[in-house]
């Protein structure tokens, strides 16, 4: 009889395949010197070079943050190529110019670039390591005023755009992993939704780690203006490696006035092996300012892979009246560690915000929830929910909760839930005895467990996501 | 329909039950009863697959098969039903959902079409009927917030849905008030066939004035100790259970 709880979790990780595509790669290290050649390979404005300078020149005196409840060796930022790109890139105008090999690689990810192949109703920016490989429905969006762009493309073609709104969320020295990533990020997603248009379609971008040594520092800028709306979902997945690869992204969000943003996250980078050697780390800044009245921002992730997880998708709720959310499912398995959660931080009047956090961990993994809700001086009226639910598979993992609130505002509603619960071997008995496997009572449990999350992404990828989980957690039971 | 030979079982190394021997018919009632500490649970757990119990000898025959040999899910799918003594709550999992999902699992096992939920509604409907009840605790989360004798009144429900060949009950009478145990008690009269059998496990002849066994079977320091009909539970019930660990000798 196999009923040891430790069992369920070891799946091999489907992604870990590498794709053999010749890299134009800058020498590995961090200097002036290499930001410029960055800067000149992509043809950048000298503005753009000199707010790269100055967020690598702070950044020089800035300190790794120590404080999330992870542990790791130090990372050789020395040691890192800030620039990986396939050689047959350059500029391409239809996908028989992108190399086949990298077309294929996402074919076989499940992404199909080509656009009859595509899921109706979903657009795609493809990156593989440091550039934009492809954008789908671009002249379909353009019908309807949307700009969906790699970010260096709209760098060139929007540059008052990128130029208004780049760093005015995550200024470019506001933590030690945004600074880096503006002083090297490569590309990324720019979209711009125009006043008044409700995107007619799903915006997605995929993130391909392949190069070895290389970290991925994407930047992804997504502006609604008055009265727009989109949905925005990202995935990612790297090759296999017994080292660890740095992704430090930033994505800024700006919604003005009656605006919404709906972004979504299924992050799948490679966790590492059972005893975790090698994997991503994945140190990402996210925020989104709900900058104009009645606006609404909403992020929803659902996070298994990456060997640690530094991650904290926030809202300023600036406007009056605006709402931010948070919806949050994070696993953890074998030797993984995860310090997510969200910041909260409520500046306009009768502004609202929603948390809902599900840490599942299972294995020897440490999974950490830590939020932030902060109620300004004038932030009269303010309301903030907060639920962090934490779910254990076996005991021998852990899962940790650190919620703070700070106050300044008498009129402020606070609410504040959370949970722990086991999936323990009398639950799977339990299970097993009416007739439900160890695998499907798991399954069972923990989609329960996180429905509330599952139901607020997009359909398309709800079932990605369900599915993402079961084999996550699958061999954790037995 | 079941037939335990010289069955020895323990947990974490320890030698529970020592050499137990029981024939089970389709229509018949089985009553073990025991003092604490006499092994009846672990009986029970044994034949429901629990994998902390070991089986360290004896056999286990159910309808032809070997059933130790089996998965406790394949147990549960060739019919073998355990009402737990300590039902296990699960959470963010509704019971109907719970509940379809075990009938849905045996109808798998069985080549049958699975049902959706208006057609499980309908099973549902039906087996309340049967078992005389009307609320369901449907569309809570499983065992959660339960009151005890609401647990134990929802693993008879689960029994009446999913129809086992086999039902043992595993102290099933504990925390029960009289009207529970009453309600409790009616349902599985009701539940009786020809074709299946029930072993109720307990500690109290109580609940055996409304569950009438064919045969009594007293369990005593991993043995039983004694078998015999009804009376044998009204004697035990005015004794005691000294008396019969007496004449069977300290091993």
């Amino acid at each position: 009889m196999s009923s040891s709880v430790e069992q369920q979790v070891t799946q091999p990780y489907k992604y870990g395949w590498f794709t053999e595509v010749e890299s134009d790669l800058v020498p590995a290290g961090l200097s002036e010197a290499i930001i410029r050649m960055i800067s000149g390979k992509k043809g950048e404005p000298n503005w753009l070079l000199e707010w790269r300078l100055n967020a690598y020149r702070n950044w020089l005196k800035m300190k790794e943050p120590t404080w999330a409840n992870v542990r790791y060796d130090p990372v050789d930022y020395q040691a890192i190529h800030y620039y990986a790109a396939p050689k047959r890139q350059e500029k391409h105008n239809s996908l028989d110019e992108v190399d086949p090999k990298v077309l294929e690689t996402f074919s076989k990810l499940g992404i199909p670039l080509e656009e009859q192949k595509r899921l109706a109703g979903v657009a795609v920016d493809a990156v593989f390591d440091s550039v934009s490989v492809a954008t789908t429905f671009k002249e379909k969006l353009a019908e309807h005023g949307v700009i969906f762009l790699p970010f260096s493309e709209a760098v060139r073609e929007h540059p008052e755009l990128v130029r208004k709104y780049l760093g005015s969320v995550v200024p470019a020295t506001d933590n030690f992993f945004a600074a880096l990533n503006s002083a090297v990020f490569t590309d990324g997603s720019f979209v711009y939704v125009p006043e008044g248009v409700r995107c007619p379609m799903e915006l997605s971008t995929y993130f391909r780690i392949n190069a070895a040594s290389t970290g991925q520092f994407e930047r992804t800028l997504i502006i609604a203006d008055e009265g727009a709306y989109v949905s925005y979902l990202e995935g990612c997945s790297a090759p296999m490696r017994d080292e660890n690869q740095l992704h430090a992204a930033v994505v800024e969000l700006v919604a003005l006035r009656d605006a919404e943003i709906k972004y979504s996250t299924v992050q799948n980078w490679y966790p590492g092996d059972e005893d975790g050697k090698g994997g991503i780390y994945n140190f990402v800044t996210k925020r989104g300012d709900c900058r104009g009245k009645n606006s609404k921002i909403s992020w929803t992730q659902v996070e298994t892979g990456s060997a640690i997880t530094w991650k904290y998708p926030s809202c300023l709720l600036t406007g009056d009246n605006s709402i931010g959310e948070f919806y949050s499912v994070a696993v953890t398995n074998n030797r993984q560690q995860a310090d997510t959660g969200t910041k909260m931080i409520h500046i306009g009047k009768n502004t609202k915000s929603t948390i809902v956090s599900k840490g599942i961990s299972a294995g020897k993994s440490q999974n950490t929830y830590r939020g932030q809700v902060k109620i300004m001086k004038n932030a009269q009226g303010a309301r903030n929910f907060s639920q962090c639910d934490s779910m254990l598979i076996g005991d021998k993992c852990g899962a940790h909760t650190f919620p703070y609130i700070d106050v300044r505002n008498s009129s402020a509603i606070m609410e504040h839930e959370a949970t722990t619960s086991k999936i323990g071997e009398d639950q799977i008995f339990y299970c097993q005895q009416r007739g439900i496997s160890a695998e499907d009572a798991v399954s069972m449990i923990v989609n329960g467990f996180c429905k509330e999350v599952f139901r607020e992404l997009p359909m398309e990828f709800a079932v990605e996501a369900q599915n993402l989980l079961g084999i996550s957690l699958e061999g954790s039971v037995g | 329909m079941l037939e335990i030979k010289s069955l020895r079982a323990g947990v974490d190394g320890v030698e529970i039950l020592k050499g137990i021997d029981l024939t089970i018919n389709a229509g018949e009632v089985h009553a073990i009863m025991g003092p604490n500490g006499s092994g009846k649970s672990t009986l029970a757990q044994v034949l429901a697959g629990h994998p902390a119990y070991e089986v360290t000898g004896g056999s286990v025959v159910y309808e032809g098969r070997n059933l130790l040999e089996l998965e406790p899910e394949e147990r549960a799918c060739a019919g073998v039903f355990m009402a737990f003594q300590y039902p296990v709550e699960i959470h963010g999992i509704t019971n109907a959902y719970f509940l379809r999902a075990a009938v849905n699992a045996k109808r798998r096992c069985q080549d049958l079409e699975e049902l959706d939920p208006i057609d499980f509604m309908e099973l549902l409907e039906e087996k309340l009927d049967v078992i005389g009840w009307t609320d369901s605790l449907m569309e809570r989360p499983v065992n959660h917030g339960f009151s005890g004798g609401e647990k134990k009144r929802n693993e008879i429900l689960q029994m009446a849905v999913l129809e086992p060949k086999l039902a043992v009950l595993d102290e099933t009478d504990s925390g029960l008030d009289i009207d529970a145990l009453k309600a409790v008690a009616e349902a599985v009269n009701r539940l009786r066939r020809p074709d299946n059998a029930t072993l109720v496990v307990t500690h109290y002849q109580r609940l055996l004035n409304f569950i009438v066994p064919d045969f009594v079977h007293v369990l005593a320091r991993g043995r039983i100790a004694k078998s015999g009909s009804k009376e044998l539970a009204q004697e035990l019930e005015s004794k005691g259970y000294d008396w019969i660990k007496e004449p069977v000798g300290v091993v």
